[in-house]
């Protein structure tokens, strides 16, 4: 059995770039630092595969500088399933749970895909548009696989590239969003150059893929799996048999742990200070939990976390700059990639919206807040906590991410022995 | 290159590369449904990342884990719906 009692003077929740950078600035003051991640790997997923399989220099280079720092404990295959009290959190280790103590904490929780219902869209073979890019990368089968990638934002090309590289047939690209507003966007990243030679690798390497904007998905169809998918652009339909499809409607932040804990949000994200510190003192917050803005806003923002925590606000100061400049980059992201009404309207009554219970669509449309709806139908009571559908649901009828109840995540009734007083709990 | 794992998907042998995580295991095998919804639909993996729960299979013994988060070990027995 590990530890039970884990105390650190800061404590980073979450191994992606924003975790990984706040986690080596915190570490530079000397301070004993947990980087704390729920995976086996550090990177998070726009860095997945990365420890394996090195390509990135940029990743590299961070999850080196993290190996290499000696005051930087790496807690993997940890998840945090509640704040116990401020500065404690309990965790889940393979091998039991346990208490973290920390004197600050760093949330960067990272993002995860919008997925949207339409009829179909349960069956074996349709996935997130990351999610089956992150499977491949740990040893999905897509070679010689037909793959239709839909949905919205910049990584969809980034997944198409992923897969047609791990040999897949990608068939099409299908974008919600109108061309106008990807082209002036694109255009904008002139002030970002490395963006703009990575759009080109990746676009020239998709030579030949068709690529399309302003389509999405209307039903997929298949017995026991997906067997085709059928598209429209608003006036005509289509349809592609394949093999899978990767959709994905652009980043929803993970906010669980910052409610839990109390932290105020200014829309759907953690709001934060110019020092990256949340409403909640000693808690701050990097990377997509406050705006999605790709890796570099958040590994900017992690080290203006880190050096903050500790005290560095000279150093923290320094990035204050670079930061403006990747948040206009974010800003112009949303907007972009703003998701058009129409696609409120893939969701048919007989769609299921949350798919832990199968509660369909034309059961919880006219309810009016989450609340009601867990209590009338359990929509967002099953083991993913909501964390599907209430993004959907947040996006299909503007329920609101509401507050957040303990466990964040399935749980042992065990591990709520502990209770946060540390080893001199009674039991 | 290390070895491949050897693991047993639902009573079959099965061998796969090291770094290969149960969901792509289950995937090799042929296997397209992991688990049943509670109206008995398929399900397989969507979101690959641990939040979905979606591609939930019984790992030695232990049911419900994220088969998409667990990295196959040798010896293993996996057991889906």
């Amino acid at each position: 059995m590990s530890e039970k009692y884990l105390q650190f003077k800061i404590v980073v929740v979450g191994g992606g770039p924003a975790g990984l950078a706040a986690a080596c600035a915190a570490a530079e003051s000397g301070a004993r630092v947990a980087l704390v991640d729920n995976t086996p790997w550090l990177g998070g997923q726009i860095w997945r595969g990365q420890q394996a399989k090195p390509s990135l220099p940029q990743a590299q280079q961070w999850l080196q500088r993290v190996r290499q720092t000696g005051n930087i404990t790496i807690l993997d295959n940890t998840s945090i399933v509640a704040a116990l009290k401020p500065g404690v959190l309990l965790a889940e280790q393979a091998d039991g749970a346990c208490e973290i103590h920390a004197q600050k904490l760093i949330i960067a929780t990272g993002a995860r895909e919008l997925l949207l219902p339409f009829p179909g869209w349960t069956l074996p073979g349709v996935m997130g548009a990351g999610g089956l890019q992150v499977l491949a990368k740990h040893g999905w089968p897509v070679a010689g696989q037909r793959v239709v990638v839909a949905g919205s934002g910049p990584l969809l090309l980034a997944v198409a590239d992923g897969l047609k590289t791990a040999g897949a047939k990608v068939i099409a690209i299908y974008e919600q969003a109108s061309l106008g507003p990807v082209i002036k966007f694109s255009a904008s990243l002139l002030s970002h150059p490395s963006k703009v030679l990575q759009g080109l690798q990746i676009k020239t390497r998709l030579f030949g893929v068709p690529h399309r904007h302003g389509v999405w998905p209307v039903k997929a169809q298949g017995d026991e799996a997906l067997s085709s998918v059928t598209f429209t652009n608003g006036q005509q339909t289509w349809s592609h048999e394949c093999d899978f499809l990767a959709c994905g409607f652009g980043l929803v932040p993970n906010t669980e742990l910052p409610l839990a804990l109390g932290c105020a949000l200014s829309g759907d994200f953690v709001d934060v200070n110019a020092s990256q510190m949340t409403s909640i003192e000693n808690v701050y917050c990097a990377g997509e939990p406050t705006g999605i803005g790709g890796v570099d806003s958040a590994l900017v923002e992690g080290q203006i976390a880190g050096y903050a925590a500790t005290g560095e606000m000279t150093k923290a100061r320094q990035l204050f700059r670079q930061r403006s400049s990747w948040h206009k980059f974010r800003a112009a992201l949303a907007n972009t990639y703003r998701l058009r009404p129409e696609l409120k309207s893939m969701a048919t009554d007989d769609s299921v919206v949350c798919r832990c219970e199968d509660v369909t669509f034309g059961r919880i449309k006219k309810i009016s807040n989450w609340r009601e709806a867990k209590l009338q139908t359990r929509c967002g009571m099953g083991a993913c906590q909501g964390r599907t559908c209430g993004a959907a649901t947040n996006f299909l009828l503007g329920w609101g991410m509401q507050s957040v109840r303990p466990p964040t995540l399935p749980a042992k009734v065990e591990d709520f022995l502990l209770t946060g007083e540390g080893p001199s709990s009674p039991h | 290159m290390t070895d491949p794992v050897q693991l047993r998907i639902n009573g079959r042998e099965v061998s796969v590369p090291a770094g290969t995580v149960v969901a792509a295991a289950i995937a090799l095998a042929g296997q397209m449904k992991f688990r049943e919804s509670v109206t008995k639909q398929p399900r397989g993996p969507l979101c690959g990342m641990g939040i979905c729960m979606e591609c939930r299979v019984t790992i030695n013994g232990q049911p419900q884990c994220r088969s998409c988060q667990t990295l196959c070990e040798p010896g293993m027995e996996v057991v889906t719906a």
